[in-house]
Protein backbone atom coordinates (compact mmCIF):
# COMPACT_ATOMS: atom_id res chain seq x y z
CA UNK A 1 0.00 0.00 0.00
CA UNK A 2 1.31 3.82 -0.65
CA UNK A 3 1.86 6.42 1.91
CA UNK A 4 -0.71 8.35 0.91
CA UNK A 5 -3.85 6.28 1.03
CA UNK A 6 -6.32 9.33 0.17
CA UNK A 7 -5.89 11.77 -3.17
CA UNK A 8 -7.91 13.95 -4.46
CA UNK A 9 -6.52 15.03 -7.93
CA UNK A 10 -7.94 18.38 -9.26
CA UNK A 11 -10.89 17.20 -8.37
CA UNK A 12 -14.10 19.01 -9.44
CA UNK A 13 -17.83 18.44 -9.04
CA UNK A 14 -21.03 19.45 -10.37
CA UNK A 15 -24.80 19.09 -9.58
CA UNK A 16 -26.48 20.21 -12.91
CA UNK A 17 -25.58 23.58 -13.13
CA UNK A 18 -24.36 23.97 -9.19
CA UNK A 19 -20.40 23.74 -8.81
CA UNK A 20 -19.85 22.14 -5.26
CA UNK A 21 -15.79 21.60 -5.87
CA UNK A 22 -13.49 23.49 -7.89
CA UNK A 23 -10.30 21.53 -8.86
CA UNK A 24 -9.86 20.29 -5.27
CA UNK A 25 -6.27 18.46 -4.50
CA UNK A 26 -6.10 17.03 -1.68
CA UNK A 27 -3.15 14.56 -0.68
CA UNK A 28 -3.53 12.50 2.69
CA UNK A 29 -0.49 10.31 4.51
CA UNK A 30 -1.11 7.12 6.06
CA UNK A 31 -2.12 7.21 9.51
CA UNK A 32 -2.93 11.27 9.15
CA UNK A 33 -5.88 12.62 10.90
CA UNK A 34 -7.12 15.33 9.03
CA UNK A 35 -10.50 17.44 9.78
CA UNK A 36 -12.50 19.43 7.20
CA UNK A 37 -14.40 22.81 8.61
CA UNK A 38 -15.98 25.38 6.65
CA UNK A 39 -19.35 27.03 6.24
CA UNK A 40 -22.62 25.22 6.61
CA UNK A 41 -23.60 23.76 2.85
CA UNK A 42 -19.66 24.44 1.96
CA UNK A 43 -19.84 20.77 0.48
CA UNK A 44 -17.93 19.39 3.30
CA UNK A 45 -20.26 15.96 3.07
CA UNK A 46 -20.02 15.71 -0.42
CA UNK A 47 -16.34 15.36 -0.09
CA UNK A 48 -16.61 12.74 2.04
CA UNK A 49 -19.64 11.08 -0.61
CA UNK A 50 -16.34 11.35 -3.42
CA UNK A 51 -13.61 9.79 -0.72
CA UNK A 52 -15.96 6.75 -0.33
CA UNK A 53 -16.86 6.68 -3.89
CA UNK A 54 -20.39 7.05 -3.32
CA UNK A 55 -19.86 10.16 -5.81
CA UNK A 56 -18.04 10.37 -8.74
CA UNK A 57 -16.17 13.34 -9.56
CA UNK A 58 -17.49 15.46 -13.02
CA UNK A 59 -13.56 16.14 -13.52
CA UNK A 60 -10.03 15.20 -11.53
CA UNK A 61 -9.71 11.86 -10.09
CA UNK A 62 -9.82 10.63 -6.45
CA UNK A 63 -7.39 7.57 -5.63
CA UNK A 64 -8.33 5.26 -2.43
CA UNK A 65 -6.72 2.93 -0.99
CA UNK A 66 -7.30 0.10 1.59
CA UNK A 67 -10.81 -0.67 3.75
CA UNK A 68 -12.87 2.66 3.43
CA UNK A 69 -15.30 3.05 6.42
CA UNK A 70 -17.74 5.84 6.88
CA UNK A 71 -19.29 6.72 10.03
CA UNK A 72 -22.70 8.92 9.52
CA UNK A 73 -24.28 11.68 10.91
CA UNK A 74 -27.49 10.33 11.62
CA UNK A 75 -28.23 7.47 13.83
CA UNK A 76 -26.99 4.50 11.31
CA UNK A 77 -27.20 1.44 13.52
CA UNK A 78 -29.70 -1.10 12.50
CA UNK A 79 -32.29 -1.22 15.16
CA UNK A 80 -33.18 -4.05 15.23
CA UNK A 81 -29.66 -5.64 15.61
CA UNK A 82 -28.10 -6.12 18.74
CA UNK A 83 -24.73 -4.39 19.31
CA UNK A 84 -22.71 -7.32 18.80
CA UNK A 85 -24.54 -7.77 15.98
CA UNK A 86 -23.91 -4.63 14.50
CA UNK A 87 -20.30 -4.65 14.99
CA UNK A 88 -20.14 -7.95 13.61
CA UNK A 89 -20.80 -5.78 10.13
CA UNK A 90 -17.75 -4.76 9.97
CA UNK A 91 -16.16 -8.11 9.79
CA UNK A 92 -18.49 -10.01 7.24
CA UNK A 93 -15.09 -10.08 5.17
CA UNK A 94 -13.56 -12.46 8.13
CA UNK A 95 -14.45 -16.02 7.20
CA UNK A 96 -12.80 -17.38 10.23
CA UNK A 97 -15.65 -17.41 12.66
CA UNK A 98 -13.44 -17.87 15.84
CA UNK A 99 -11.35 -14.84 14.81
CA UNK A 100 -14.80 -13.08 14.55
CA UNK A 101 -15.55 -13.56 17.80
CA UNK A 102 -12.11 -13.08 19.42
CA UNK A 103 -12.65 -9.13 17.40
CA UNK A 104 -15.82 -8.88 18.32
CA UNK A 105 -14.69 -9.22 22.41
CA UNK A 106 -11.66 -7.01 21.83
CA UNK A 107 -13.85 -4.35 20.36
CA UNK A 108 -16.49 -4.82 23.11
CA UNK A 109 -13.96 -4.76 25.54
CA UNK A 110 -12.53 -1.43 23.79
CA UNK A 111 -15.51 0.42 23.96
CA UNK A 112 -16.58 -0.54 27.25
CA UNK A 113 -19.25 -2.05 26.47
CA UNK A 114 -18.90 -5.75 27.23
CA UNK A 115 -22.05 -5.84 29.36
CA UNK A 116 -24.26 -4.31 26.20
CA UNK A 117 -23.30 -6.65 24.00
CA UNK A 118 -26.92 -8.31 23.52
CA UNK A 119 -28.50 -4.92 24.13
CA UNK A 120 -30.22 -3.47 21.31
CA UNK A 121 -29.48 0.48 20.11
CA UNK A 122 -32.83 2.01 21.19
CA UNK A 123 -31.35 0.64 24.45
CA UNK A 124 -28.36 2.58 24.85
CA UNK A 125 -27.38 6.36 25.45
CA UNK A 126 -26.53 8.23 22.39
CA UNK A 127 -23.08 8.49 23.20
CA UNK A 128 -22.87 4.59 23.90
CA UNK A 129 -24.59 4.14 20.36
CA UNK A 130 -22.15 6.57 18.82
CA UNK A 131 -19.65 3.94 20.48
CA UNK A 132 -20.59 1.21 18.86
CA UNK A 133 -20.87 3.44 15.32
CA UNK A 134 -17.32 3.68 15.51
CA UNK A 135 -16.62 0.17 16.35
CA UNK A 136 -18.89 -0.98 13.30
CA UNK A 137 -15.97 1.12 11.38
CA UNK A 138 -13.10 0.43 12.99
CA UNK A 139 -13.26 -3.32 13.60
CA UNK A 140 -11.90 -5.98 11.04
CA UNK A 141 -8.66 -4.21 10.03
CA UNK A 142 -10.27 -0.86 8.00
CA UNK A 143 -7.81 1.26 6.56
CA UNK A 144 -9.35 4.60 6.09
CA UNK A 145 -12.39 5.96 8.25
CA UNK A 146 -14.29 8.64 7.18
CA UNK A 147 -15.99 10.55 10.18
CA UNK A 148 -19.32 12.47 8.93
CA UNK A 149 -20.33 15.01 11.85
CA UNK A 150 -20.22 12.02 14.21
CA UNK A 151 -20.63 13.70 17.32
CA UNK A 152 -22.96 16.27 16.27
CA UNK A 153 -26.39 15.03 18.12
CA UNK A 154 -24.48 14.47 21.27
CA UNK A 155 -24.64 17.14 23.97
CA UNK A 156 -21.69 19.03 24.85
CA UNK A 157 -20.14 17.24 27.30
CA UNK A 158 -21.01 13.57 25.98
CA UNK A 159 -19.12 15.46 22.68
CA UNK A 160 -16.17 15.94 24.80
CA UNK A 161 -15.96 12.30 26.33
CA UNK A 162 -16.49 11.06 22.73
CA UNK A 163 -13.52 12.85 21.58
CA UNK A 164 -11.22 11.49 24.03
CA UNK A 165 -12.41 8.32 23.70
CA UNK A 166 -11.90 7.94 19.72
CA UNK A 167 -8.60 9.37 20.22
CA UNK A 168 -7.79 6.48 22.93
CA UNK A 169 -9.57 4.35 19.87
CA UNK A 170 -7.02 5.78 17.40
CA UNK A 171 -4.15 5.02 19.91
CA UNK A 172 -5.02 0.92 20.06
CA UNK A 173 -5.95 0.95 16.17
CA UNK A 174 -4.69 3.52 14.43
CA UNK A 175 -6.18 4.65 11.15
CA UNK A 176 -6.01 7.35 8.38
CA UNK A 177 -8.85 9.46 9.44
CA UNK A 178 -10.71 12.43 7.44
CA UNK A 179 -13.32 13.99 10.10
CA UNK A 180 -15.98 16.43 8.83
CA UNK A 181 -17.49 18.78 11.30
CA UNK A 182 -18.83 22.06 12.09
CA UNK A 183 -17.19 21.98 15.48
CA UNK A 184 -14.00 23.93 15.39
CA UNK A 185 -13.16 22.86 19.04
CA UNK A 186 -13.51 18.79 17.95
CA UNK A 187 -10.83 19.91 14.81
CA UNK A 188 -8.69 21.45 16.76
CA UNK A 189 -8.72 19.15 19.77
CA UNK A 190 -8.37 15.73 17.22
CA UNK A 191 -6.82 16.56 14.07
CA UNK A 192 -2.93 16.53 12.65
CA UNK A 193 -4.56 18.65 10.20
CA UNK A 194 -7.05 20.91 9.63
CA UNK A 195 -8.39 21.99 6.00
CA UNK A 196 -10.83 24.93 5.90
CA UNK A 197 -12.66 24.97 2.90
CA UNK A 198 -14.60 28.47 1.20
CA UNK A 199 -17.87 29.19 0.90
CA UNK A 200 -19.31 26.76 -2.82
CA UNK A 201 -17.99 25.95 -5.05
CA UNK A 202 -15.53 25.28 -2.39
CA UNK A 203 -11.73 25.15 -2.39
CA UNK A 204 -9.50 24.81 0.16
CA UNK A 205 -8.70 28.27 1.94
CA UNK A 206 -5.72 27.82 4.15
CA UNK A 207 -4.78 24.56 6.13
CA UNK A 208 -3.38 24.37 9.78
CA UNK A 209 -1.15 21.66 11.56
CA UNK A 210 -1.36 20.99 15.09
CA UNK A 211 1.82 19.46 16.40
CA UNK A 212 0.28 17.75 19.38
CA UNK A 213 0.06 14.43 20.99
CA UNK A 214 -3.74 12.95 21.29
CA UNK A 215 -5.50 13.02 23.75
CA UNK A 216 -5.49 16.57 24.06
CA UNK A 217 -6.93 18.58 26.71
CA UNK A 218 -9.73 21.10 25.07
CA UNK A 219 -8.09 23.71 27.25
CA UNK A 220 -4.74 23.41 26.36
CA UNK A 221 -3.12 26.69 25.00
CA UNK A 222 -2.69 25.29 21.31
CA UNK A 223 -6.12 24.16 20.91
CA UNK A 224 -7.46 26.71 21.90
CA UNK A 225 -5.02 29.10 19.83
CA UNK A 226 -5.52 26.61 16.90
CA UNK A 227 -9.73 27.65 17.45
CA UNK A 228 -9.14 30.97 17.57
CA UNK A 229 -7.01 31.05 13.77
CA UNK A 230 -9.57 29.06 12.52
CA UNK A 231 -12.36 30.92 13.49
CA UNK A 232 -10.39 34.20 12.56
CA UNK A 233 -9.72 32.12 8.93
CA UNK A 234 -13.55 32.57 8.83
CA UNK A 235 -14.06 35.73 9.85
CA UNK A 236 -15.93 34.88 13.39
CA UNK A 237 -12.86 36.59 15.16
CA UNK A 238 -10.22 39.10 14.87
CA UNK A 239 -6.76 37.81 14.86
CA UNK A 240 -5.30 39.42 17.81
CA UNK A 241 -2.00 39.29 19.70
CA UNK A 242 -2.21 36.23 21.69
CA UNK A 243 -2.84 33.42 18.51
CA UNK A 244 1.31 32.84 18.78
CA UNK A 245 2.14 29.74 19.51
CA UNK A 246 5.00 27.90 17.85
CA UNK A 247 3.29 24.70 17.74
CA UNK A 248 0.47 25.95 15.25
CA UNK A 249 1.70 27.09 12.39
CA UNK A 250 -0.31 27.99 9.01
CA UNK A 251 0.92 26.30 5.86
CA UNK B 1 -39.47 4.19 26.87
CA UNK B 2 -42.54 4.18 28.41
CA UNK B 3 -43.08 0.99 30.33
CA UNK B 4 -45.30 1.40 33.22
CA UNK B 5 -46.08 -1.94 33.83
CA UNK B 6 -49.88 -1.77 35.46
CA UNK B 7 -49.76 -3.07 39.16
CA UNK B 8 -51.81 -5.96 39.99
CA UNK B 9 -54.49 -3.94 41.15
CA UNK B 10 -54.43 -2.23 37.64
CA UNK B 11 -54.88 -5.28 36.35
CA UNK B 12 -58.13 -6.19 38.38
CA UNK B 13 -59.72 -2.69 36.93
CA UNK B 14 -61.29 -4.63 34.04
CA UNK B 15 -63.01 -7.25 35.59
CA UNK B 16 -64.36 -4.92 38.35
CA UNK B 17 -65.65 -2.76 35.20
CA UNK B 18 -66.99 -6.14 33.61
CA UNK B 19 -68.58 -7.23 36.73
CA UNK B 20 -70.12 -3.44 37.32
CA UNK B 21 -71.68 -3.96 33.60
CA UNK B 22 -72.54 -7.13 34.47
CA UNK B 23 -74.79 -6.62 37.64
CA UNK B 24 -76.34 -3.45 35.82
CA UNK B 25 -77.41 -5.81 33.15
CA UNK B 26 -79.19 -8.25 35.42
CA UNK B 27 -80.32 -5.25 37.55
CA UNK B 28 -82.39 -4.37 35.06
CA UNK B 29 -83.60 -7.52 33.57
CA UNK B 30 -84.32 -8.30 37.00
CA UNK B 31 -86.80 -4.58 37.19
CA UNK B 32 -88.41 -6.08 33.56
CA UNK B 33 -88.10 -2.49 32.58
CA UNK B 34 -87.69 -4.37 29.00
CA UNK B 35 -89.80 -6.95 27.93
CA UNK B 36 -87.79 -10.28 27.84
CA UNK B 37 -88.18 -10.79 24.22
CA UNK B 38 -86.03 -7.81 23.91
CA UNK B 39 -84.14 -7.77 26.44
CA UNK B 40 -82.86 -11.38 27.58
CA UNK B 41 -81.90 -11.83 30.88
CA UNK B 42 -78.03 -12.95 31.62
CA UNK B 43 -78.61 -16.30 33.21
CA UNK B 44 -81.34 -16.66 29.53
CA UNK B 45 -77.81 -16.19 28.22
CA UNK B 46 -75.83 -18.43 29.88
CA UNK B 47 -78.31 -21.38 29.42
CA UNK B 48 -78.37 -20.57 25.71
CA UNK B 49 -74.74 -21.03 25.86
CA UNK B 50 -74.70 -23.83 27.68
CA UNK B 51 -76.96 -25.76 25.45
CA UNK B 52 -75.25 -24.12 22.28
CA UNK B 53 -71.96 -25.85 23.64
CA UNK B 54 -73.62 -29.10 24.45
CA UNK B 55 -75.24 -29.79 20.93
CA UNK B 56 -71.70 -28.40 19.97
CA UNK B 57 -72.73 -26.13 17.45
CA UNK B 58 -71.17 -23.28 19.14
CA UNK B 59 -67.33 -25.35 18.59
CA UNK B 60 -68.89 -25.76 14.50
CA UNK B 61 -69.63 -22.12 14.59
CA UNK B 62 -66.16 -21.07 15.59
CA UNK B 63 -64.23 -23.45 13.99
CA UNK B 64 -66.08 -22.08 10.52
CA UNK B 65 -65.52 -18.39 10.93
CA UNK B 66 -62.19 -19.00 12.41
CA UNK B 67 -61.44 -20.83 9.24
CA UNK B 68 -62.48 -18.51 6.74
CA UNK B 69 -60.77 -15.51 8.52
CA UNK B 70 -57.50 -17.43 8.69
CA UNK B 71 -57.85 -18.32 5.18
CA UNK B 72 -59.04 -14.95 3.74
CA UNK B 73 -55.94 -13.55 5.66
CA UNK B 74 -53.29 -15.48 5.52
CA UNK B 75 -53.90 -14.95 1.64
CA UNK B 76 -54.19 -11.06 2.09
CA UNK B 77 -51.23 -10.80 4.21
CA UNK B 78 -49.10 -13.83 1.62
CA UNK B 79 -50.28 -11.77 -1.69
CA UNK B 80 -50.21 -7.99 0.07
CA UNK B 81 -47.13 -7.74 1.79
CA UNK B 82 -45.29 -8.81 -1.32
CA UNK B 83 -47.11 -6.72 -3.37
CA UNK B 84 -46.70 -3.32 -1.20
CA UNK B 85 -42.51 -4.22 -1.09
CA UNK B 86 -42.71 -4.22 -4.90
CA UNK B 87 -45.13 -1.57 -5.16
CA UNK B 88 -42.69 0.62 -2.04
CA UNK B 89 -39.20 -0.20 -4.64
CA UNK B 90 -40.91 0.99 -7.77
CA UNK B 91 -42.24 4.74 -7.86
CA UNK B 92 -43.78 4.52 -11.37
CA UNK B 93 -45.85 0.99 -10.62
CA UNK B 94 -46.54 2.98 -7.20
CA UNK B 95 -47.93 6.21 -8.89
CA UNK B 96 -49.70 3.97 -11.16
CA UNK B 97 -51.24 1.58 -8.92
CA UNK B 98 -51.67 3.25 -5.67
CA UNK B 99 -55.22 5.34 -6.76
CA UNK B 100 -56.32 2.10 -7.44
CA UNK B 101 -55.35 0.67 -4.20
CA UNK B 102 -56.77 3.52 -2.37
CA UNK B 103 -59.89 3.50 -4.22
CA UNK B 104 -60.74 -0.55 -3.39
CA UNK B 105 -59.18 0.40 0.82
CA UNK B 106 -61.69 3.15 0.64
CA UNK B 107 -64.83 0.55 -0.41
CA UNK B 108 -66.46 -1.59 2.13
CA UNK B 109 -66.05 -4.82 1.53
CA UNK B 110 -69.70 -5.42 2.07
CA UNK B 111 -70.00 -3.48 -1.07
CA UNK B 112 -68.78 -6.96 -2.54
CA UNK B 113 -71.28 -9.63 -0.97
CA UNK B 114 -73.56 -9.41 -4.27
CA UNK B 115 -71.37 -10.03 -6.42
CA UNK B 116 -69.68 -12.84 -3.58
CA UNK B 117 -72.68 -14.82 -4.04
CA UNK B 118 -73.13 -14.57 -7.65
CA UNK B 119 -69.53 -15.67 -7.77
CA UNK B 120 -69.02 -17.94 -5.34
CA UNK B 121 -72.61 -19.17 -3.84
CA UNK B 122 -72.97 -19.71 -0.34
CA UNK B 123 -70.53 -21.41 2.20
CA UNK B 124 -66.70 -21.11 2.77
CA UNK B 125 -65.77 -19.69 -0.63
CA UNK B 126 -67.78 -15.92 -0.49
CA UNK B 127 -66.66 -15.29 2.74
CA UNK B 128 -62.90 -16.01 1.93
CA UNK B 129 -63.62 -13.88 -0.64
CA UNK B 130 -64.59 -10.65 1.42
CA UNK B 131 -62.51 -11.27 3.73
CA UNK B 132 -59.55 -11.33 1.15
CA UNK B 133 -61.23 -8.12 -0.09
CA UNK B 134 -61.37 -6.74 3.36
CA UNK B 135 -57.82 -7.15 4.02
CA UNK B 136 -55.90 -7.23 1.31
CA UNK B 137 -56.05 -3.34 0.29
CA UNK B 138 -54.73 -2.32 3.42
CA UNK B 139 -52.07 -4.33 3.98
CA UNK B 140 -50.71 -3.31 0.81
CA UNK B 141 -50.61 0.22 1.89
CA UNK B 142 -49.32 -0.05 4.90
CA UNK B 143 -46.36 -1.98 3.39
CA UNK B 144 -45.93 0.92 0.91
CA UNK B 145 -46.16 3.53 3.09
CA UNK B 146 -43.71 1.29 5.87
CA UNK B 147 -40.99 0.93 2.62
CA UNK B 148 -41.42 4.62 2.29
CA UNK B 149 -40.08 5.27 5.74
CA UNK B 150 -37.40 3.28 5.45
CA UNK B 151 -34.34 5.68 6.36
CA UNK B 152 -31.86 5.74 3.40
CA UNK B 153 -29.12 5.52 5.54
CA UNK B 154 -29.57 2.04 6.49
CA UNK B 155 -29.49 1.31 2.41
CA UNK B 156 -26.21 3.10 2.44
CA UNK B 157 -24.56 1.02 5.31
CA UNK B 158 -25.75 -1.66 3.95
CA UNK B 159 -23.71 -1.01 0.68
CA UNK B 160 -20.79 -0.20 2.47
CA UNK B 161 -20.53 -3.47 3.97
CA UNK B 162 -21.40 -5.41 0.84
CA UNK B 163 -24.99 -6.80 1.31
CA UNK B 164 -26.05 -8.13 -1.95
CA UNK B 165 -29.52 -7.56 -3.42
CA UNK B 166 -31.34 -10.83 -1.33
CA UNK B 167 -29.81 -9.10 1.86
CA UNK B 168 -30.32 -5.67 1.32
CA UNK B 169 -34.08 -7.33 0.97
CA UNK B 170 -34.02 -9.81 3.91
CA UNK B 171 -31.58 -8.14 6.10
CA UNK B 172 -32.34 -4.37 5.82
CA UNK B 173 -35.95 -3.97 4.09
CA UNK B 174 -38.20 -6.70 6.19
CA UNK B 175 -36.98 -5.95 9.58
CA UNK B 176 -36.91 -2.04 8.94
CA UNK B 177 -41.05 -2.52 8.11
CA UNK B 178 -41.54 -5.54 10.50
CA UNK B 179 -42.73 -3.08 13.27
CA UNK B 180 -45.10 -1.27 10.99
CA UNK B 181 -46.41 -3.92 9.27
CA UNK B 182 -47.35 -6.44 12.51
CA UNK B 183 -48.99 -3.12 13.39
CA UNK B 184 -50.88 -3.15 10.23
CA UNK B 185 -51.62 -6.90 10.42
CA UNK B 186 -53.40 -6.27 13.88
CA UNK B 187 -55.43 -3.55 12.31
CA UNK B 188 -56.32 -5.65 9.76
CA UNK B 189 -57.02 -8.56 11.06
CA UNK B 190 -59.54 -7.00 13.57
CA UNK B 191 -60.78 -5.56 9.99
CA UNK B 192 -61.31 -9.13 9.19
CA UNK B 193 -63.03 -10.17 12.26
CA UNK B 194 -65.87 -7.34 11.48
CA UNK B 195 -66.36 -8.74 8.12
CA UNK B 196 -66.80 -12.46 8.61
CA UNK B 197 -69.61 -11.29 10.90
CA UNK B 198 -71.58 -9.35 8.24
CA UNK B 199 -70.52 -11.78 5.50
CA UNK B 200 -71.49 -15.34 7.13
CA UNK B 201 -75.22 -13.43 8.02
CA UNK B 202 -75.49 -13.25 4.72
CA UNK B 203 -73.69 -15.70 2.02
CA UNK B 204 -73.44 -18.38 5.37
CA UNK B 205 -74.55 -21.70 6.21
CA UNK B 206 -72.47 -21.70 9.36
CA UNK B 207 -70.16 -19.86 11.81
CA UNK B 208 -70.84 -16.87 14.18
CA UNK B 209 -72.32 -14.60 11.87
CA UNK B 210 -74.46 -17.10 10.15
CA UNK B 211 -75.47 -18.50 14.13
CA UNK B 212 -76.42 -14.55 15.01
CA UNK B 213 -78.61 -13.90 12.03
CA UNK B 214 -80.77 -17.56 12.55
CA UNK B 215 -81.01 -16.28 16.42
CA UNK B 216 -82.59 -13.78 15.17
CA UNK B 217 -84.78 -15.52 12.82
CA UNK B 218 -85.88 -17.65 15.46
CA UNK B 219 -86.38 -15.08 17.83
CA UNK B 220 -83.43 -16.55 20.22
CA UNK B 221 -82.53 -13.21 21.57
CA UNK B 222 -80.52 -15.29 24.19
CA UNK B 223 -78.20 -17.03 21.69
CA UNK B 224 -77.93 -13.76 19.85
CA UNK B 225 -76.50 -12.22 22.82
CA UNK B 226 -74.57 -15.13 24.13
CA UNK B 227 -72.81 -15.33 19.78
CA UNK B 228 -72.34 -11.29 20.53
CA UNK B 229 -70.21 -12.42 23.61
CA UNK B 230 -68.14 -15.14 21.65
CA UNK B 231 -67.43 -12.84 18.81
CA UNK B 232 -66.37 -10.33 21.14
CA UNK B 233 -63.74 -12.68 22.78
CA UNK B 234 -62.44 -13.89 20.08
CA UNK B 235 -61.99 -10.92 18.66
CA UNK B 236 -59.56 -9.61 21.56
CA UNK B 237 -57.87 -13.14 21.78
CA UNK B 238 -57.11 -12.58 18.57
CA UNK B 239 -55.39 -9.43 18.95
CA UNK B 240 -53.84 -10.77 21.51
CA UNK B 241 -52.39 -13.44 19.66
CA UNK B 242 -51.17 -10.95 16.93
CA UNK B 243 -49.98 -9.08 19.74
CA UNK B 244 -47.20 -11.42 20.57
CA UNK B 245 -45.88 -10.28 17.32
CA UNK B 246 -44.35 -7.12 18.80
CA UNK B 247 -42.66 -8.96 21.86
CA UNK B 248 -39.95 -10.42 19.06
CA UNK B 249 -36.82 -8.51 20.51
CA UNK B 250 -35.55 -7.30 17.12
CA UNK B 251 -39.01 -5.97 16.66
CA UNK B 252 -38.94 -3.87 19.96
CA UNK B 253 -37.11 -0.76 18.76
CA UNK B 254 -40.56 0.67 16.66
CA UNK B 255 -42.58 0.25 19.49
CA UNK B 256 -40.48 1.33 22.57
CA UNK B 257 -39.45 5.11 21.40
Amino acid sequence: MTDNPLRLDKTSLAFGSVEVFQEVSLTIQRGEFVAVVGPSGCGKTTLLNLLSQFLKPTSGQIISTGRVRMVYQHDSLFPWQTVSENISLGLRHVRDTAEQKRQLNEMLKLINLESFANHYPHQLSGGMRQRVELARALIGDSDILLLDEPFSSLDYLTRIRLRNELARMLDKLPRTVVLVTHDIEEAAQLADRIIVLSDRPARICSEFQVELARPRELTNPVVVTTVHKILAELGIERLGPQASSPAVAAT
Amino acid sequence: MTSNSPSSTDRLLPFVVLLVVLLIWILVSFLHLFPTSVFPSPLDVAKGFVEEVRTGILFDDVIASLFRVTTGFGLAAVTGIPVGLWLGNHARARSAFLPLINFFRSLSPLAWIPFAILWFGIGDLPTVFLIFMASFFPLVLATVAAVANIPSVYFRVARDYGFNGTEMLMRVTLPAIAPQVITSLRVTAGLAWLVVVAAEMIAGRAGLGFAIWDARNGLRMDLLVSGMIVIGIIGIVLDRILMQLTKIPSVRWGYDR
